[in-house]
Parts: structure tokens; C-alpha cells; sequence
């Protein structure tokens, strides 16, 4: 392929990739659980834009099937199995209290993503000129902010969007370092998204039958000190 | 060939419970199973210590994926052999609680399909593939401990599926630069094998980089002390049985996978992992030690045990010579058998006086002599007491780490199991023998309440897991010695 379509490749790539950045972002400051939802869509279908570019920059197939797994199974399966699991009323769900609120989150996870950067740069020198990109960096930024958003939220749908984000994030860097990973390994990862969002929803359920919140964040009945027998008790 | 079949059977024994028969349908095929599966490992773990290989078959078809040395074997044979006392141990706590068949028969299910993510573990060479089993355990069991359906157990299940999974994605990542870090290193497969032939050509950023991010990624579902948060709480909700899987092999099996890289990290130059497993497995043996004082959750108080023990194997195998390898794999087995038991003996407590609390139950062995003497035995056994099998193993340790001129680990190590002792004994000691009047306010269930009698097949648990317990406190039978020294070599090679 000539040098030019390489480097308009290369640039389209590093667009998706700043485009992931952004949605990561955004979940970390979004307040309604289906915006999040719908930002978590997106960054899924720009991981997969990300892989079919990097594979027809590099000729691999491999990479299109990625790129296929991930435009599948994300935006149809995720939501239909988040339908199919848990309660419905969950969507329309606004968080009113965070641990942070949403100036001070994205300062946050604006340290954060530079952070990235700077853990990033290192390994990006190690994995010779052949990969260099903005992957790398953005990836470790995903899942940086992946955990930020774990750590901040209560909800328990935002939460599953957390871990996903996370798992979208080491994804991005592991497209562009180690892009001849066998195909079934990476459709068993993906598959595994899938039970993730399955069991999550299901214990979702669960815990709005017994509990009737779906606040998981804020439960802490279990602790070491000073539990009081009477606040053990069982809802049944 | 027998390895195929050992993974399969779980499968298969979940389908089969699915089926709609009679009450002990789902039971009876999980016991049988799982005894296969255990004569099974047990043959494996047989071939291997006597030096065939029991995969050459599998490796010239298409599989070659698949992997089993002394340390797989071992791991192995460990998941089977609680596997089978869990499962005969669920036939009597589960009735004993009169579920719905529905809700029994998901309760097999999902222990069959439990057992099956574990036995993956050892045997699959792919690092990748092991991700995806250890995030499996993660899934498998999630509904396991969220069974009882309470306010705490589910809020132990979520705190344990968000933070293992939230670990397991940055062991992906780790296992990703890993890969990355081989393609560098000029290729190959990539199996354990593979990463410990292509180690010394890696990129040292790459290397460390993924090692970091799996000690911590996984290190946070063995339960290793600052990422432990979690674990007490799982391994005191979930139903006995599942609790004794869960503390007794399943965290062992997770440090398994992390032993994998320590190989890897020693054929690479200039690594320093053994640093890192000694400070990480000494802070988490001090931290849980302390927190043990203060448990008030006798169930607790054996969870916070296992962070102690996962502490003391990663510090053992810090402390890096053969004969503290030795040590620590000897540590794997007793305390996998030792915990599997305490934790049936807590659940057999738990049928006797239904409360979870230390400061409720008094007397114990007054009232239930069967139990009580099991707690004894088990707090005993855990903390270390001569002649069972924890302190022969803790002691290989302690005694490598002074030849290795460790002073200071080792002196920190043995202070660490002493406090242990106390707390451990001290809770036990209240429990069992303690006078009923201290508790009278607090207790309202034993004074009453009808002598309830243990189920059959609970006693006949506590009997059998005890067995090993006791036995290889004195004596470890050749076989075993051989597969402890073949799993010790795999740790350096």
C-alpha cells in the first residue's frame, strides 16, 4: 500500500482512538444511566473502527475479525442481555449523588489520561516502529479511567459500564501491540464481555428483589468494626 | 487422554443435574463426578511424579495448548481432592436448608460449571486462555455467593465480581504486553513454555511492565493484602461448601497462575520479582495477622486466614531457594486441605447454632461435640500447631528462609504466624470452651433451641477432610514428595 494511504490510515486511526478517549471521558461525567449506556456503545463501535483501520493498515484479517466481534456483540447482545437480566426502570435512573462531582471527576481523570501518557510512553519505545501509534497510551488511559469510573459511581449499571470500559481499554493497546493473538482467544475475550454483562445483570436483579435499590455503591452492612447485631439482620 | 475427560466431566455432570429427577438426582451426579474427576487427577498427579508425560497425545493432535508438569498436577489434584469433600459436604448442609429443587439444582449447576473454570486453570498453557478461565471462576462462582440471597451475601458478591474483574482487566492488559513482549523477543508459541525460552531476549520495560499488572491484577483475586478488600466478605457469605472451594483452592489456583511468570522473570535479566513477591506476601501475612485479632465473624475469621496463608506461600517463594519453593508448595497443599476443612468445620458450627458471630457462640463443645472438636482441630491445623500438616510445611519455610540468611523476612514471617496463633485460638478457644453466662445476653439461640443433629454426610466430610490433615503432618508419602520437588522446579526453572 502506498505511503500516503498509510499515513491517512494512521491518522484516521489516531482519530478513533482520540474519539475513545473523549466517550471515556464522557462516561466518567454522564449522570443518566442510559447516556452512559449509549456512550459505552459508541466507544465500543470506535474500538472496532480503530482495529479495521489498524488491520487494513497491516494487512490482517485477523484484525477485521476484532473488528467484527466487537461491532456485534457490543451495541445489540450488551444492551438486549442488560434488557433481558435487569430490572427496566434502571435506565431512566439520574445518579444525584456521586463521590465526586463532575467538574472535580473530570480534573480527575484528566490527571489520569495524562498520567497514561507518561506509562505509556516507555513501552510504546519497546514495541519497535511497527506499532507505534496513539493506542498504546489511549488504551492505558481506557483503563485508567475505566477504575476512576468504578471508584466514583453508585449505580450499578454505570459500575458494569466501568469494568467494560476497562476491558475496552486494555483492548485498544492490545490491538495495536499484540495483533496476531490467536482469533479464538479473542472471541473467548469477548464472549467473556458477554457473561460478564449476563451475571452483573442478573445479581442486579437480585440485589433490587432483596435489597430494593440498585445503589450498589452504597452498600456496607460488611465490615470488621463495630457491626451491630441488630443491623445484621436478614431481609427476606 | 484423561485429561480431556477430566475437563469434560463437569460439563457433562452439569447438563446431567439439569435433567429433572428425583431430590438427590443433582447431588448424587455431582458426588460421582467429582470422585471421577479425583481418580482421575489422581492419576495424573501419579504419571507425572514418576516423569511421563500425559499430554504427548493431545500435543501431536491439535491441542497443544494444553500443558500438564508437576506444578499443573499438583494445582490439580488439589481442586479435585476438595472438589469431592465439598460436594459430599453440600449433600447434607443444602438439605439441611430445604431450597426449592429449582433453587438446589442451580446450586449444582453452578458448582459443576465452578469446578470445571478451575480445572482449566492448571491445565491450559495458553496465558490468554487462563485469563479467560480465571475470569470464568470470577463468573462461575459469582452466583454461588450471592445464594443466600441476603442483604450482606449479595453485597459481597457484587464487591467480589467488581473487584476481581476489575483486577482481571488489567491482568488482560498485562498478559497483552506480555504477548507484545514476545513478538519482540522474536516469536514463538505462546505458552509458559514458550515466554520462559523467549524471556531473555524481552524487552525489560515490556516484561516488567506485564508482570506488574498481573501480580496486581490477579493478586487482587488471590486476595493479597492491599487488594484483599474484598475477599473476607465472599468467603464468609457464600454457603460453606462453596466457602471451602472458594478459600481453599480456587485463591490457590489464581497464585498459581501468578507462580507461572516467576520463571519467566528469572530467565529474563535483571528482574527483581522476588522482591516483589517477598514485600507483597510479608505485608499481606502482617496485615491479616493483625486483622484476625479483631474478627468478630468466625467464618471471617478463616477468610482473613486464607489472606494470611496466600501472604506466606508468595513469601515463601520470595524468599527464592529450591528449598523454600519446596516449602511453599508444601504450603499450597496444607493449607488448601487445612482451610477446606476449617471451613466445612465453620459450616457445620453454622448448622449447629445458626449465627455467625464469635461473641454469640460459648460452649460449644458442650453442645455439639462434633463440632467443636472439629473447630479446635481446624483452628489447630490452620495456624499451625504440631503434628498436622501446615506446620510441617510452615516450618520448611522458615527453616529455608534462615538458610537463604533471610534474617529478617523469616524473623517477621515466624512473629506474623505467632500473633496469627493467638488470634486464631484465642476466638476459637472462646467458642468452644468458653462459659455459656459470658454470653447469655447476646445469645439467644443456644439456650432453648433442640439439639440439632449434624447430617450424616457433614460428619462424614469432617472425617474424611481431616484424614490428610493429620496424616501429612507426619509423613508425605513418596509420590507426593516427588510432585512437591517437580512442582518446586518449576518455580526456577
Amino acid at each position: 500500500m502506498s505511503e500516503t494511504t498509510n499515513q491517512l490510515l494512521d491518522n484516521l486511526n489516531a482519530l478513533a482512538a482520540g474519539l475513545f478517549l473523549l466517550t471515556a471521558f464522557g462516561i466518567v461525567a454522564m449522570r443518566q444511566v442510559r447516556g452512559c449506556l449509549n456512550l459505552f456503545i459508541v466507544q465500543s463501535l470506535l474500538l472496532a473502527a480503530s482495529a479495521a483501520l489498524l488491520g487494513l493498515r497491516h494487512q490482517s484479517a485477523h484484525l477485521y475479525g476484532v473488528a467484527l466481534v466487537n461491532v456485534i456483540s457490543k451495541p445489540f447482545i450488551v444492551p438486549w442481555l442488560l434488557r433481558k437480566t435487569s430490572p427496566e426502570e434502571i435506565y431512566t435512573r439520574r445518579e444525584i449523588d456521586q463521590a465526586l462531582n463532575i467538574p472535580t471527576s473530570l480534573l480527575m481523570a484528566l490527571a489520569l489520561a495524562i498520567l497514561a501518557y507518561f506509562l505509556g510512553m516507555p513501552l510504546l519505545n519497546a514495541v519497535g516502529p511497527d506499532f507505534r501509534g496513539p493506542n498504546v497510551p489511549i488504551g492505558i488511559a481506557g483503563l485508567l479511567l475505566g477504575a476512576f469510573t468504578l471508584t466514583v459511581r453508585r449505580e450499578a449499571v454505570p459500575l458494569l459500564i466501568g469494568l467494560l470500559v476497562m476491558e475496552n481499554g486494555a483492548f485498544l493497546t492490545g490491538i495495536s501491540i499484540s495483533r496476531n493473538l490467536p482469533f479464538l482467544v479473542e472471541l473467548a475475550i469477548a464472549t467473556d464481555g458477554l457473561i460478564i454483562v449476563f451475571i452483573m445483570g442478573v445479581l442486579t436483579r437480585a440485589v433490587q428483589k432483596h435489597i430494593g435499590t440498585t445503589a450498589v455503591g452504597t452498600l456496607a452492612s460488611l465490615k470488621e468494626v463495630a457491626v451491630e447485631p441488630t443491623t445484621k439482620g436478614v431481609t427476606k | 487422554m484423561s485429561v480431556m475427560v477430566i475437563l469434560l466431566l463437569p460439563l457433562v455432570a452439569t447438563a446431567l443435574v439439569c435433567l429433572p429427577f428425583k431430590r438427590h438426582w443433582a447431588a448424587g451426579v455431582t458426588v460421582v463426578s467429582c470422585l471421577t474427576i479425583l481418580l482421575l487427577a489422581a492419576r495424573v498427579a501419579w504419571l507425572v511424579s514418576a516423569g511421563n508425560s500425559v499430554t504427548a497425545a493431545l500435543k501431536a493432535g491439535m491441542l497443544k495448548w494444553i500443558a500438564v508438569d508437576g506444578l499443573s498436577a499438583l494445582i490439580l489434584l488439589l481442586i479435585a481432592l476438595v472438589g469431592i469433600t465439598a460436594a459430599i459436604f453440600s449433600m447434607g448442609y443444602m438439605a439441611h436448608k430445604n431450597l426449592e429443587p429449582r433453587k438446589l439444582l442451580l446450586y449444582y449447576a453452578n458448582y459443576n460449571l465452578f469446578i470445571f473454570s478451575m480445572l482449566a486453570i492448571p491445565v491450559l498453557a495458553e496465558p490468554t486462555l487462563v485469563w479467560i478461565v480465571v475470569e470464568l471462576t470470577t463468573l462461575c462462582s459469582a452466583l454461588l455467593v450471592a445464594f443466600e440471597n441476603t442483604r450482606e451475601a449479595l453485597e459481597a458478591a457484587w464487591k467480589y465480581v467488581v473487584l476481581s474483574l476489575m483486577g482481571a482487566a488489567m491482568a488482560l492488559f498485562g498478559f497483552l504486553v506480555l504477548f507484545a513482549a514476545m513478538q519482540a523477543a522474536g516469536g514463538g508459541t505462546y505458552t509458559w513454555e514458550g515466554l520462559i525460552a523467549a524471556a531473555p531476549l524481552m524487552p525489560p520495560v515490556l516484561l516488567q511492565t506485564a508482570f506488574l499488572m498481573i501480580l496486581i491484577g490477579l493478586g487482587t483475586k488471590a486476595g493479597l493484602v492491599p487488594m484483599h478488600t474484598w475477599l473476607p466478605d465472599a468467603h464468609s457469605q457464600a454457603p460453606s461448601p462453596v466457602c471451602a472451594l472458594l478459600s481453599g483452592v480456587e485463591t490457590t489456583a489464581i497464585l498459581y497462575v501468578i507462580l507461572r511468570l516467576f520463571p519467566v522473570m528469572k530467565a529474563a535479566p535483571n528482574s527483581h520479582a522476588e522482591v516483589w513477591a517477598l514485600v507483597l506476601g510479608l505485608v499481606s501475612v502482617g496485615v491479616a495477622a493483625f486483622l484476625l485479632l479483631q474478627v468478630r465473624d468466625y467464618k471471617r475469621m478463616f477468610a482473613f486466614s486464607t489472606v494470611e496463608h496466600m501472604g506466606i506461600i508468595l513469601a515463601a517463594v520470595g524468599l527464592g531457594a529450591s528449598a523454600a519453593g519446596y516449602g511453599a508448595m508444601q504450603q499450597i497443599v496444607s493449607h488448601s486441605i487445612t482451610k477446606s476443612f476449617c471451613f466445612f468445620a465453620a459450616g457445620a458450627a453454622l448448622l449447629a447454632v445458626e449465627t455467625r458471630e464469635i461473641a454469640a457462640v460459648r460452649g460449644l463443645i458442650r453442645k455439639s461435640p462434633v463440632v467443636g472438636a472439629a473447630l479446635i482441630f481446624g483452628g489447630l491445623g490452620i495456624t499451625g500447631a504440631p503434628p498436622l500438616a501446615v506446620f510441617l510445611s510452615e516450618f520448611s519455610i522458615l527453616k529455608a528462609g534462615l538458610n537463604q540468611r533471610h534474617y529478617l523476612a523469616t524473623g517477621l514471617l515466624a512473629i506474623f504466624l505467632v500473633i496469627a496463633f493467638f488470634g486464631v485460638m484465642m476466638h476459637i478457644n472462646r467458642m468452644v470452651f468458653g462459659a455459656e453466662e459470658d454470653a447469655a445476653t447476646t445469645n439467644e439461640h443456644s439456650s432453648e433451641e433442640k439439639e440439632q443433629k449434624l447430617p450424616f454426610s457433614c460428619r462424614l466430610t469432617l472425617l474424611l477432610a481431616a484424614v490428610p490433615v493429620l496424616v501429612l503432618g507426619f509423613y508425605i508419602p513418596k509420590p507426593l514428595h516427588e510432585l512437591l520437588t517437580q512442582a518446586a522446579a518449576a518455580l526456577t526453572k
